[in-house]
C-alpha cells in the first residue's frame, strides 16, 4: 500500500514534465536528424559548421560568455571575500543590495544600460562634456555592450554563490593558519583560495551557461550583432525556419549539458576537503 | 581575522556602484519632464507615470502577467507540494533521476524551452496561446516551488507526523493538519519566488505572443526597441518597488540564507 502511495504523489509532476517538457525537447533534438522525414541525416550539422555566418555568431557567443565568466569571477571573488568577513549586520545589508538587482527584471536592467551607454547616453555626454572625445563612442549595440549587460546580470549570482562558499570555511582554520605564522596573503592564497575552488567552478558554470543562452540582454544591447539565442529566435519567429531553430536549440542543450557535467566532475576533483 | 582592508573596501563600494548605479539612474530619469532620458533630470514631473496607463498594452499585459503567475503558481503548488513531500519523506528507487527531472527546467536554457513550447504546444498539441503560456510558465515555476518546499520539509521532524498517525489520525488528515502548517512559510516564500520568476520571464513568453496576446516584459521589450522615452523608466521604478516588497517578504520568511545556499 505505502509503496505505490509514494509514487502516486510524485506521478503528476513527472507526467506533467514528461508531456510538456521532456517529450518536446527530445522530439526537437531527434527531428534535427530528419530534415525531410526521410532517413537519418547529419549533413545539416556538417554544413552548418562550415557556414561562416553561423561560425562567426558561435564564436561571438563563446567569446562573450567566456569573457563575462572571467570578469564575473575576477570582480566577484574579492567582493565576496570582503562581504563574507563583515559583521553580521553589514553582511546582511550588502547581501540585500546584491540580491535586489538579481530579482529585478532583466528587461529593466538591460534598459538601464541603454540609458547609460547609448549614443546620447550618460557616458558619451560626460566624456564629450569634459572634452575627452569629440564624437560619441559606439558602445551600445556591440559585443562590449552585451558583455557589460551580462556582467551586470550575473555578478550578483557570482557574489552570493561565493559568499555562501566562504561562509562555510571555518574561521578556526584561518586563525590556525595565521597563528602558525602564515601572512595575510598566505592565508588567502594557501587556505581560502583552494577551499573556494569548488565554489568558483560552480559559480563559473552558472555564469557561463547563463550568458551562453541569455536572450534579453543581447536582444536589447546587441542590436544587429547576433548571438546564438537571438539567432534561434530570429529563425523561429521571423524566418520561420524551424529546422534551423531546432538545430540551434539542440546545440545549446548539448553545450549546456557538457559544460555542466565537466565542471561538476572538476569541482569534485578539485575539492580539497575530499 | 576582521582587520579593515581599505583597498578591498573601496573595490567593493565600486562594485555596488556598478550594480545599483544603473537602477538609481533610471529611477531619476523617470521624473524628467521632457521626452529625452536625461540624467540628472532638468525638471520634475510625474507625467511619465501617468503615461504608463495611457500607453495601450501596459496595463492590459500587466494584468495578463499577474494572472499567469497566479494560475501557474496554483498548478505548480498542486503538483509540486506532493512531489516535494514524497521526495523528502520516502526512499525511492531512482530518486536522483526524479530529482534531476524536477530541476531540469532550470538547467535547460530558457530560450530552448520557449522554442519547443511554441513548436509543440501551439503547433503540435494545438493549444490556444494562453494555455501554452500557462503551461510553459508552470513548467519553469515548478523547480522553485519544489526547491523551497523541500528545504522546509528538510527541517520538519517527520516523527511528529508518525505520532499523529499512530494516535489514529488519517494520513491525509495528518498532512493537512500537521505537515502543511509547519511548512506554511516555506510555501508562501516559494510562491513569491516563483511569482517573480514567471512575472519577469522573457525567454518563454517571447515565443508565445500573438495577436492581442502578450505579457508585460514582452510589451516592455517591444516598446524599448521602438521608442526611447522615460515611460519605461517610470514603469521600471514601479516594478522595482514590487521586487523590493517581494524580497522583503521572502527575507522575512526564509532569511537571506535561502539566496546564498546552493
Amino acid at each position: 500500500m505505502r509503496n505505490y502511495y509514494k509514487y502516486l504523489l510524485i506521478l503528476p509532476g513527472v507526467l506533467f514534465l514528461t508531456i510538456f517538457m521532456l517529450v518536446p525537447i527530445g522530439m526537437t533534438i531527434i527531428s534535427t536528424f530528419f530534415p525531410n522525414e526521410a532517413a537519418a541525416d547529419t549533413s545539416n550539422y556538417a554544413s552548418l559548421f562550415r557556414d561562416s555566418y553561423f561560425l562567426e555568431i558561435l564564436w561571438t557567443t563563446l567569446r562573450v560568455s567566456i569573457l563575462t565568466t572571467i570578469i564575473c569571477m575576477v570582480i566577484g571573488f574579492p567582493t565576496a571575500y570582503f562581504i563574507a568577513r563583515m559583521s553580521a549586520k553589514m553582511k546582511a545589508l550588502l547581501l540585500i543590495l546584491t540580491i535586489f538587482p538579481l530579482l529585478t527584471s532583466p528587461v529593466v536592467r538591460s534598459f538601464s544600460w541603454m540609458v547609460i551607454i547609448g549614443r546620447n547616453g550618460l557616458v558619451n555626454e560626460a566624456l564629450m562634456g569634459i572634452g575627452i572625445i569629440q564624437e560619441p563612442l559606439e558602445i551600445l549595440y556591440t559585443p562590449t555592450a552585451v558583455i557589460i549587460g551580462l556582467v551586470h546580470l550575473f555578478l550578483p549570482l557570482t557574489i552570493i554563490t561565493l559568499v555562501g562558499v566562504m561562509e562555510s570555511i571555518e574561521s578556526d582554520l584561518l586563525t590556525a593558519a595565521a597563528s602558525l605564522g602564515a601572512s595575510r596573503f598566505g592565508v588567502f592564497t594557501k587556505v581560502v583560495l583552494p577551499l573556494c575552488v569548488p565554489g568558483l567552478v560552480i559559480g563559473g558554470i552558472l555564469v557561463f551557461v547563463g550568458s551562453f543562452t541569455a536572450y534579453t540582454t543581447p536582444a536589447l544591447l546587441g542590436g544587429q550583432q547576433r548571438v546564438l539565442s537571438t539567432l534561434l529566435y530570429q529563425n523561429a519567429n521571423t524566418l520561420n525556419d524551424w529546422h534551423m531553430a531546432s538545430i540551434l536549440a539542440a546545440i545549446m542543450i548539448v553545450v549546456t549539458l557538457i559544460v555542466i557535467t565537466c565542471m561538476n566532475l572538476l569541482a569534485n576533483k578539485l575539492n580539497p576537503r575530499r | 581575522m576582521r582587520e579593515k582592508h581599505i583597498g578591498l573596501g573601496i573595490f567593493t563600494f565600486l562594485v555596488f556602484v556598478f550594480l545599483l548605479g544603473p537602477l538609481v539612474i533610471i529611477s531619476f530619469t523617470s521624473f524628467e519632464q521632457g521626452t529625452v532620458l536625461r540624467f540628472p533630470p532638468e525638471s520634475f514631473s510625474l507625467d511619465w507615470y501617468k503615461n504608463i496607463f495611457e500607453v495601450s498594452g501596459f496595463l492590459e499585459t500587466f494584468k495578463v502577467s499577474i494572472y499567469l503567475s497566479l494560475a501557474g503558481n496554483l498548478l505548480a503548488l498542486l503538483i509540486g507540494i506532493p512531489a516535494a513531500y514524497a521526495l523528502n519523506r520516502f526512499d525511492f528507487k531512482g530518486k536522483a533521476l526524479l530529482e534531476g527531472i524536477f530541476v531540469s527546467p532550470i538547467i535547460i536554457p530558457g530560450i530552448v524551452l520557449g522554442f519547443t513550447f511554441l513548436r509543440f504546444f501551439i503547433t503540435y498539441y494545438q493549444l490556444p496561446i494562453y494555455a501554452g503560456l500557462f503551461i510553459g510558465h508552470t513548467v519553469i515555476m515548478l523547480p522553485f516551488i519544489i526547491r523551497v518546499v523541500s528545504s522546509s520539509l528538510a527541517n520538519f521532524d517527520f516523527s511528529i507526523e508518525e505520532a499523529a498517525v499512530s494516535l489514529g489520525a488519517s494520513r491525509i488528515g495528518t498532512f493537512f493538519k500537521v505537515v502543511l502548517p509547519n511548512i506554511k512559510s516555506g510555501i508562501i516564500a516559494g510562491v513569491l519566488i516563483a511569482f517573480l520568476e514567471s512575472f519577469n520571464n522573457v525567454d518563454i513568453s517571447v515565443f508565445m505572443t500573438g495577436p492581442g496576446v502578450s505579457t508585460l516584459p514582452i510589451e516592455m521589450l517591444t516598446y524599448v526597441q521602438n521608442y526611447f522615452d522615460p515611460t519605461i523608466a517610470a514603469l521600471s521604478v514601479v516594478l522595482m518597488i514590487i521586487t523590493a516588497l517581494f524580497m522583503f517578504f521572502v527575507e522575512r520568511l526564509l532569511g537571506l540564507s535561502y539566496f546564498t545556499k546552493r
